[in-house]
């Protein structure tokens, strides 16, 4: 408990930090610190209050506050109509969630962690990624699927997994991954305006880290663009790819690396699929090398198939080195602190594989 | 000529505009009341009931002819047999209610509104399909119709959303959700029967038992066949599927229950498919002919309604003709239609991936293979 807020301290701090010494972030002067917690508490409850067909279903959202307090206060807002607890039974709520969007209603459906939505991947995939297309456009399917993803704090193997390959792999399906308070909001409420299935990962580790935001950024009508990543930091030399919690470690890589002269542009994925492909080729053209970083694990996974979309465009020709991938290790993640440190980047594995990747 | 015998016929049988008659009684669990046993029936819905299942049993027919040309390919799973299931729902539900179903969807896609020619045409996987041949024997929808489900079970969490739907927003709309005796032991049904519940949604779930999931006879797969009772908290109706006017008052009275703002209630159709699980299965390995043999002489749905118009002077030999005349006809229409309409064009091949979205880009079969996708 101690540690992990330790982490989560320092980690905020850090992003403070680099927030500050951003280039690129325009703060205006009345710039507010958020969570990212709150930032998709307020976007929930603006998007509850915008449109009376949305509702929040899933276990202990409501009387709880949600399991990770993401839905606070919004049950005591809204009633039982539009905060609906469920039982355990993510197969029976997210099938009824499904039909549900299919009647005309536009639901979030939020599991609790990604992990346990592999029991109901079946409606998720099967009822609502293929269903406008099997339909040929008469049934469209306008669904969030939420959720904390990837590796936690000491919460061991079962509880661990990151989905986002899992889900990118699938038509049909738009996959957001954010990092901040920003993505997280404008996101979020862009995800439940779409008409179309969006699977949307969180990270539980990110939920308590504050974020400077602007007025901008607050107004009830902020969204940001599914499909469309964002440099978070602009480089000469090498580009981090990355997404979720992972953003922020490349950006504390690239503050260490920086002291070295090497000079890094970090792009933040913001959406798994559509993959922005042209940012991150457009960016290896300039720099010449690429790093992918990500939680989830090696095979077929998120860094694997920007390394074959780089193959395949433009941006291949640019390369100065093969792409190299930087993920959680090939096991499923353990228990003990140490074990468990050692199984997902470090700050200090991005160091390492962009001077490899340079050849410094 | 005709005309002329109709009226000669007429004036010496006189037809009656209606009759009254008693059902088999059927079974009820937890509920006090059970549907109406005396019942009226019109000359008008009689002859509808007849002409709607004769279109059905003359469409799985046709497509079971047009399967074994391998006009039709894939999956194929036919309803014969079963049509005063689908027929007896539809004449006590509202075009403004909804359903879902699983995979043997033909004879619903019909009552829920679909053409015979849409239908058809979406078998052989043709453009003027009812899902533009992109679904095929699966997946056909039209309004208030879900489909057409592929995974077994998952239809009926799916049926309780839109009911969920229906009570959110206030209408007094049901959902009717139908699974078969094979899915009944699914274990999303049963999460889905404690929801239904608690939330008192407006669904009523049909189990349509046919007596065999794919090969394996009811008596193999659970340790209980009374289906109307594994609702365990959910009132139950164990009803004749094989009599159209059983399952039509077994609907109203289900559907008065739903609408009163009781909840959910389950209904099991005792009910027989003629043709195997599906167009790859004879149905004879696991069910003897004998037994096929005698559901037909006995219990055919279409026979049981023609004897009943017919003894009873509502309607003469020569209309009932009439009708099947007509009904062939509408068929080798339809027939017609779905094998000399082309293919969908590839064009078409990445659209409808997403709705109300920009045209995307999608990746074809090599990387230089770049495809277009419209909403």
């Amino acid at each position: 408990m101690a540690t992990s807020l330790k982490c989560l301290l320092r980690s905020g701090k850090q992003a403070v930090l680099v927030v500050g010494r951003r280039a690129f972030h325009r703060s205006s002067p009345a710039a507010v610190q958020v969570t990212v917690r709150d930032a998709l508490n307020q976007a929930l409850d603006e998007e509850l209050e915008r449109d009376e067909r949305v509702f929040l279903l899933g276990e202990e959202v409501a009387q709880y506050d949600g399991a990770y307090k993401v839905s606070r206060g919004l049950w005591k807002k809204y009633g039982d109509k539009r905060i609906i607890d469920t039982p355990i039974s993510e197969m029976g709520f997210t099938g009824i969630a499904v039909g549900a969007a299919m009647a005309g209603l536009r639901p979030i459906c939020e599991f609790m962690t990604f992990n346990f939505s592999m029991q109901a991947i079946d409606q998720v995939i099967n009822s609502a990624a293929k269903t406008y297309y099997m339909s040929a456009g008469q049934q469209p399917v306008p669904i969030v699927f939420r959720g904390p993803n990837g590796a936690s704090a000491g919460v061991a193997a079962q509880h661990s997994q990151c989905f986002a390959a899992w889900y990118a792999h699938c038509p049909g399906l738009k996959v957001v991954s954010p990092w901040n308070a920003e993505d997280a909001r404008g996101l979020l409420k862009t995800a439940i305006r779409d008409d179309n299935p969006v699977v949307f990962l969180e990270n539980e580790l990110m939920y308590g880290v504050p974020f400077e935001m602007s007025e901008e950024s607050l107004s009830k009508d902020f969204t940001i663009p599914i499909g469309k990543a964002k440099i978070e930091r602009q480089g000469a030399h090498i580009t981090l790819v990355s997404h979720s919690r992972m953003v922020g470690h490349c950006l504390d890589a690239a503050a260490v690396l920086a002291k070295e002269g090497i000079d890094c542009e970090v792009i933040n994925l913001r959406t798994i699929r559509p993959l922005d492909v042209e940012c991150i080729e457009g960016s290896v053209m300039k720099t010449n090398h690429l790093v992918t970083v990500e939680g989830g694990w090696p095979q077929f996974g998120v860094g694997a198939e920007i390394c074959a979309r780089v193959m395949e465009g433009s941006a291949f020709n640019y390369l100065d080195a093969p792409v190299t991938r930087v993920t959680g290790v090939d096991i499923p993640m353990p228990y003990a602190k140490i074990l468990e440190d050692n199984s997902v980047p470090q700050i200090k594995d991005i160091i390492f594989s962009v001077k490899k990747t340079l050849g410094v | 000529m005709k005309p002329l015998m109709l009226l000669l016929f007429l004036l010496a049988n006189f037809i009656r505009p209606f009759f009254f008659t008693c059902l088999k009684k059927s079974d009820v669990f937890k509920l006090d009341e059970a549907p109406a046993t005396e019942v009226v029936m019109t000359r008008d819905e009689g002859l509808q009931y007849y002409r709607t299942m004769q279109t059905m049993r003359r469409m799985e027919l046709k497509a079971d002819q047009l399967y074994k040309q391998k006009i039709i390919r894939g999956f194929c799973h036919l309803y014969d047999g079963q049509e005063a299931c689908a027929v007896g729902i539809e004449a006590s539900i509202k075009p403004t209610d909804h359903l879902i179903t699983a995979y043997r969807a033909h004879g619903y896609t019909l009552t829920r509104g679909g053409t015979v020619k849409e239908i058809m045409a979406e078998l052989t996987g043709r453009r003027g399909g009812i899902a533009k041949g992109k679904g095929g024997s699966m997946h056909m929808y039209c309004k208030n119709f879900y489909g057409g489900n592929g995974i077994v079970g998952a239809q009926v969490p799916l049926g309780a959303g839109v009911a969920l739907a229906c009570k959110y927003k206030g209408s007094d709309e049901l959902c009717v959700c139908l699974y078969g005796d094979g899915a009944a032991n699914q274990g999303q049904i049963f999460e889905t029967y404690n929801m239904a519940a608690l939330w008192k949604l407006p669904v009523i779930f049909i189990c349509e038992n046919n007596r065999y999931g794919m090969g394996t006879s009811v008596e193999r797969a659970a340790a209980s066949t009374d289906y109307f009772k594994r609702g365990e908290f959910i009132p139950g109706l164990r009803v004749d599927g094989m009599d159209i006017l059983c399952v039509r008052e077994a609907t109203r009275f289900a559907a008065e229950h739903c609408r009163s703002g009781k909840g959910p209630i389950l209904m099991e159709l005792q009910t027989y498919r003629y043709h195997g699980h599906s167009m790859s299965d004879p149905g004879v390995s696991y069910r003897t002919r004998e037994e096929i043999q005698e559901v037909r002489s006995k219990s055919d749905p279409i026979s049981l309604l023609k004897d009943r118009l017919l003894s009873n002077n509502m309607a003469s030999v020569e209309e009932l003709k009439e009708i099947d005349v007509d009904v062939r006809k509408e068929i080798e229409d339809a027939a017609q239609f779905a094998t000399t309409d082309p293919e969908p064009p590839l064009e078409e091949l990445c659209n409808h991936i997403f709705s109300n979205n920009p045209p995307v880009e999608v990746r074809g079969t090599n990387p230089w293979a770049k495809l277009k996708s419209v909403s």
